[in-house]
């Protein structure tokens, strides 16, 4: 009797812990309230994985709307309008982004821009076609705007990780890679590029050999690569996010796997490099072209937004990233958008699927009914890392 | 690679880990012997040790140093919680003095992350040096070092528990509170004393593993859990107990990383305590499981 009394007190604590472990606490709001001065400021709401998991996509991602946000202001706002921005953070928590998304809609924001990964972003969605707010996410996964019927209001300005895979086979292609072993963090944008690569591949005659699994906060993942090992793989992929990504990266050259190793476009920021420290070196990557842009051809349309941006981001908040970048795209189309537009909301849905020709930060923006992306296979480069800096692969 | 060495890897991989829960896990089983409570801020002390260590080295501190100021400052760190918030609350039952313990590690990641924010660290290894290859698998210096940490520091538990006047205190304590405190002992001291050598043992087993894993303000959650699940594994009052569990959840754990589906990993592991608490409720080296001061 003791014994199934002790028994049972222990499973209460387990499940209490389980719950814990859910979700503690409640969202955390940033607001960046600037006064109206003459007429009445427009509302635009962002939601951003600031703490957490997802912190090294959400911190650049906030530094740069806020960047934008006091530049549009200073200069007269949108049509004479201030701008007014609630930020709030959903700690990379789906749940919580579920929540910050309604808490937004009911505070009659006209667009909302975030999360910034995939998942955080699905968990909005039904909300966001419920309630018809025109939503740009900066998340990568393709069903954040697939099927399209379901998606009239969301756009994203990331790439796509169908894009991204289909510029990974592309590379595979020109250096006569056929085998490969595909290793994915266990979570939806993981998942996303699993599926996305294994179409790809079957598409452009890639064999997978070996598909791994790994946890976000897993921390050694020698068992993984032990097997990815044994299929002989001619180069390992990789999908995930920093500091997975990098303890990835460690343990490979730990056990002194001699493949090329290419991840995905999640450890486009300085923190994949410092975290992986050498072992980051020789690692390759498809990215947009911030990482890139002092090298890029003059002719590049890009070219002149990139440095300028690059610029002003890092003589306020440190290194680049391409992170920053997609907010950059997501709230750029939108005050676009809203400058022809007005405080409309189906207007401002409608102007962002107009949005043509539109130089941003991941690529020109080439928007339609059909795709709520935008961008083509030439908006993004393969960059290696050598030395711990960021160079256009040959 | 041979299926030998591929096992010979995945043990490796697994003692590593294995040696980290096993010191959360002594931490869990100290405070419960001498208490009778489960200390869920277990693994925030563990946080703690790591996250003290990178701030001190940061500024410059050469790593010995650094490792005993960091474990002094988690020691009395932890000394004035139990003293503020365990001892003023030592009428209540255990089950409320968990749910304290609960409410602490909340406070302590809340007040880590307002300290130190959400971005992950990197401390470099205590010992350069290469990898070994031992028989076609590979470790990291690093790894040794939290092995032999381990060892050493499972060495010195069972010693004092033996051979010093505070650790027959302590066990006196666990057997019978009552004819401890006939005897001189203060119960209440013990309870300081189990728990700042917890938090002591938390604090070195965040230091060794910080260079492996980073550190982030959340990193005591997840091992405090897994922790917690070596702890009952070994019956939550066995000291010997508690380090085979933790060694024996690391390496089940890489196991099935490695050969069933590396997306069950966690799951596998309470999977491992659900089963444990079903059928063998006293933990599978538990001998004591009823007795509880």
């Amino acid at each position: 009797m003791v014994r199934f009394k002790k028994m049972s007190a222990i499973l209460v604590i387990v499940l209490i812990m389980g719950l814990l472990v859910a979700g503690c606490g409640g969202t955390k709001t940033e607001t960046d309230k600037t006064t109206a001065e003459t007429k009445e400021p427009y509302k635009i709401g962002a939601i951003f994985d600031i703490s957490g998991k997802g912190s090294s996509l959400g911190i650049p991602e906030r530094d740069t709307v806020n960047m934008i946000i006091d530049e549009v202001n200073k200069a007269g706002g949108i049509n004479g309008h201030q701008i007014e921005l609630v930020m709030l953070d959903n700690e990379s928590d789906e749940t919580k982004s579920a929540l910050a998304a309604r808490k937004l809609i009911e505070q009659g924001v006209l667009a909302i821009i975030g999360s910034s990964q995939s998942g955080t972003t699905l968990s909005t969605l039904e909300a966001i076609q419920k309630a018809e707010i025109p939503l740009v996410s900066a998340a990568a996964s393709i069903k954040i705007v697939q099927p399209i019927a379901d998606r009239k209001w969301v756009f994203k300005t990331a790439h796509s990780d169908a894009l991204v895979t289909e510029k990974i086979i592309t590379y595979l292609k020109s250096k006569a890679i056929t085998k490969v072993a595909f290793a994915s963090m266990n979570n939806a944008y993981g998942d996303s590029g699993l599926k996305e690569f294994t179409a790809a591949a079957a598409k452009g005659g890639v064999t997978i050999v070996a598909k791994e699994k790994f946890a976000p906060e897993d921390t050694d993942m020698t068992p993984q690569l032990t097997n990815i090992n044994r299929a002989k793989p001619e180069a390992v992929i990789c999908w995930a996010i920093p500091p997975s990504a990098s303890s990835f990266t460690a343990n490979y050259r730990t056990l002194d796997l001699k493949m090329p190793l290419i991840h995905s476009h999640g450890i486009g920021n300085k923190k994949f490099i410092e975290l992986a420290g050498d072992a980051a070196n020789g690692v390759i990557f498809p990215v947009g072209k911030l990482l890139v842009a002092e090298g890029l051809a003059d002719t590049d349309p890009q070219k002149a937004v990139l440095v300028d941006y690059a610029k002003k981001f890092e003589a306020k908040y440190g290194a680049r990233n391409t992170f920053g970048g997609h907010a950059w795209d997501a709230l750029k189309v939108v005050l676009a958008a809203l400058e022809k537009a007005g405080p409309d909301k189906v207007k401002i849905r409608d102007e962002i699927e107009k949005t043509q020709n539109f130089t941003g930060i991941s690529g020109v923006f080439n928007m339609s009914p059909t795709d709520h992306n935008g961008l083509a296979l030439d908006s993004m480069v393969i960059v290696e890392i050598d030395k711990g800096k960021w160079v256009l692969a040959k | 690679m041979s299926l030998a060495s591929e096992l010979l890897q995945y043990v490796l991989s697994g003692l590593t880990m294995g040696g980290i829960y096993a010191l959360v896990a002594l931490g869990f089983v100290i405070i419960h012997n001498v208490t009778g409570i489960i200390n869920f801020a277990q693994g925030e002390f563990v946080m703690l040790g790591a996250m003290f260590m990178v701030t001190l080295i940061g500024v410059g501190a050469p790593t010995p140093l650094a490792i005993i100021l960091s474990v002094i400052l988690v020691m009395i760190v932890v000394g004035i919680i139990e003293f503020g918030a365990i001892r003023s609350a030592k009428k209540a039952s255990p089950v409320t003095l968990v749910i304290i313990t609960i409410g602490l590690s909340t406070a302590i990641r809340g007040i880590a992350l307002l300290v130190w924010g959400t971005n992950p660290y990197k401390l470099a290894p205590f010992t350069k040096g290469g990898p070994y290859h031992i028989g076609g698998a590979t470790i990291v210096p690093q790894s040794l070092w939290v092995i032999g940490t381990t060892a050493v520091l499972l060495a010195l538990t069972l010693f004092m528990f033996e051979y010093t006047y505070w650790g027959k205190a302590l066990r006196a304590c666990m057997v019978n509170k009552f004819a401890a405190r006939l005897m001189g002992i203060s119960p209440s001291r013990m309870s300081l004393f189990a728990f700042v050598f917890s938090a002591a043992l938390g604090a070195l087993a965040g230091m060794v593993i910080a260079p492996i894993t980073y550190v982030t303000y959340d990193m005591g959650l997840m091992l405090g859990l897994k922790g917690f699940v070596a702890a009952v594994l070994g019956g939550l009052s066995s000291t010997p107990g508690a380090v085979i569990g933790g060694l024996a959840l690391g390496v089940i754990e890489s196991l099935g990383a490695g050969l069933l589906s590396s997306g069950y990993k966690d799951g596998i592991s309470f999977i491992i305590l659900l089963l444990v608490l079903f059928l063998k409720p006293g933990g599978i080296f538990g001998t004591s499981g009823t007795k509880r001061v």
